[in-house]
């Protein structure tokens, strides 16, 4: 599969085409829900840091830092991989296992179409593109959240969240670096497996159903161990 | 004109193809009859190399499909149109797209061009005015013709349709047989039609292979499989009601 996958494409301008759509099909098109849970996300962390601080003598700047931290390094890479790995893994595991339950694999590879070329390498090119600036999309929302939150509820004013963000500057560049390198670590994982999960389909919507199923469970998984891994190599000196 | 010779094809401990040879002519409907289970379709797989035998040669115009190298296959499947028993069309593009999709991916041709040729065999299988629908917003037996507008696109040397008539009405069938035959002996392709619809065998069966338990049990013709005595070919056509009242009319 992997042999087939890097081989030379049939017409260029065919498979850049492919992998625009993709790009919108997996990382446009999944923006919108991206914003929508980050800025609650962004909320929430806000609100529940901010009602952990009982000590007067933890500064209110710490809300802001904090939940930078936790945006930045797990919640936006992690948290957001793992719900785009239901959404597009399953869509991705569906869609191809569809395809090869319908014999669409099988005319694709008649008329002397290279279908794992195709079909799955523009899918894992197009997220691993895409996916960490819809990452960025999430960090940038979640910290709207957060405004949001110190705005509606007064736990904290926007000023003394503000300051809490921009503390710290120095370590933020390494932090970005390693978020969005993980998360196109996770794209490649969710996009590969659960193509792999469709792509090789045997009997008919049953079988999808449990293809896809297996997508999500696999992805998530491998996500979680090497989330972990690369973790432990990149912030463990 | 294809040629298959000693074929045999084995999944794990079962094997389901035995020593199969034919001659599948130019020019001509020749088809692959049998029950359900009988590996008409596994011999299917394995001419157009979606399978690989284990013994035997499959020749189209001479080049081996089994040991040719992947680059020749290619070349070879280039020259092969397909309809299958579903019809396989992309469920993603519209009628115009997938007839034009073989050209995009394979020739050097202008949108308009390729727009143009499209255009011809759809025509040519009577869709008119359906270009820009998808593939479940029109009938069956419309997505069948549709299905072999595209397998068409490319001028091919061979035809193979897999259970054409499957799931469609019986008039609908006739009319799909007669399109695939017309087309056959217009364009001068091998046409190979998998199928165990009696009325297609008597309509287009120019030549006629049995399969039976993975064996070419018997050639012949549309003609001949009415009047011989072989035992499963008998049991094979005069299966239905109507088959067996006409018999006991000739006799």
């Amino acid at each position: 599969m992997i042999g087939q996958m890097f081989s030379k494409p049939e017409k260029f301008k065919v498979y850049w085409n492919r992998l625009m759509e993709e790009i919108v099909q997996l990382g446009i098109k999944s923006v919108g829900i991206v914003v929508l849970m980050s800025v609650f996300m962004g909320m929430v962390l806000v609100i529940q840091t901010a009602s952990s601080i009982d000590s007067p003598l933890i500064p209110l700047y710490t809300v802001g830092y904090t939940s930078k931290q936790s945006i930045l390094l797990e919640f936006s890479p992690t948290i957001i991989a793992l719900i785009l790995a239901g959404k597009v893994g399953s869509n991705i595991a569906s869609e191809l296992g569809s395809m090869r339950v319908t014999e669409q694999i099988d005319a694709l590879e008649i008329m002397g179409v290279n279908s794992i070329n195709y079909l799955i390498t523009p899918k894992i090119a197009g997220s691993i593109l895409i996916f960490p600036i819809v990452i960025l999309f999430s960090m940038a929302s979640a910290f709207a959240g957060g405004y949001l939150a110190c705005y509606t509820t007064g736990l904290v004013t926007i000023d003394t969240y503000e300051y809490g963000i921009q503390l710290f500057h120095d370590s933020d560049m390494l932090y970005l670096q390693y978020a969005l390198g993980k998360t196109a670590v996770f794209a490649f994982i969710m996009t590969s497996i659960s193509a792999y999960q469709g792509y090789y389909v045997k009997g008919g919507a049953l079988e999808v159903g449990r293809a896809s199923t297996r997508a999500v469970v696999y992805s998530s998984i491998l996500i979680l161990l090497f989330n972990y891994i690369i973790t432990q190599l990149v912030l463990i000196d | 004109m294809i040629e298959v010779k000693n074929i045999s094809k084995t999944f794990g401990d079962t094997q389901i193809l035995y020593d199969v040879s034919f001659t599948f002519e130019k020019g001509k409907t020749n088809l692959i009859i049998g029950q359900s289970g009988s590996g008409k379709s596994v011999l299917t797989k394995c001419i157009v190399g979606l399978h690989k035998p284990e013994i035997g040669q499959i020749l189209f115009n001479g080049r081996d499909m089994v040991t040719i190298n992947n680059r020749e296959k290619k070349n070879v499947r280039k020259e092969i149109g397909m309809l299958f028993q579903g019809s396989a069309l992309f469920d993603s593009l519209t009628v115009m797209e997938n007839v034009m999709y073989p050209l995009t991916m394979f020739t050097k041709m202008t949108k308009a061009q390729m727009k143009e040729r499209a255009k011809f065999c759809l025509d040519r299988v009577d869709i008119i005015g359906k270009d820009n629908l998808y593939p479940s917003e029109i009938s069956g037996g419309m997505q069948k013709r549709v299905a072999i507008a595209r397998a068409i696109s490319m001028k091919p040397e061979y035809l193979f349709c897999d259970e054409p008539n499957s799931g469609l009405d019986p008039k609908t069938s006739i009319l799909i047989d007669e399109l695939i035959k017309d087309l056959t002996e217009e364009y001068q392709m091998t046409t190979v039609v998998i199928t165990h619809d009696m009325n297609s065998v008597l309509e287009i069966g120019d030549n006629i292979m049995f399969i039976y338990k993975g064996h070419n049990h018997w050639t012949g013709n549309k003609e001949s499989i009415l009047t011989t005595k072989n035992e499963e070919v008998v049991d094979f056509v005069y299966s239905s009601k109507f088959m067996k009242m006409y018999r006991e009319k000739i006799i």
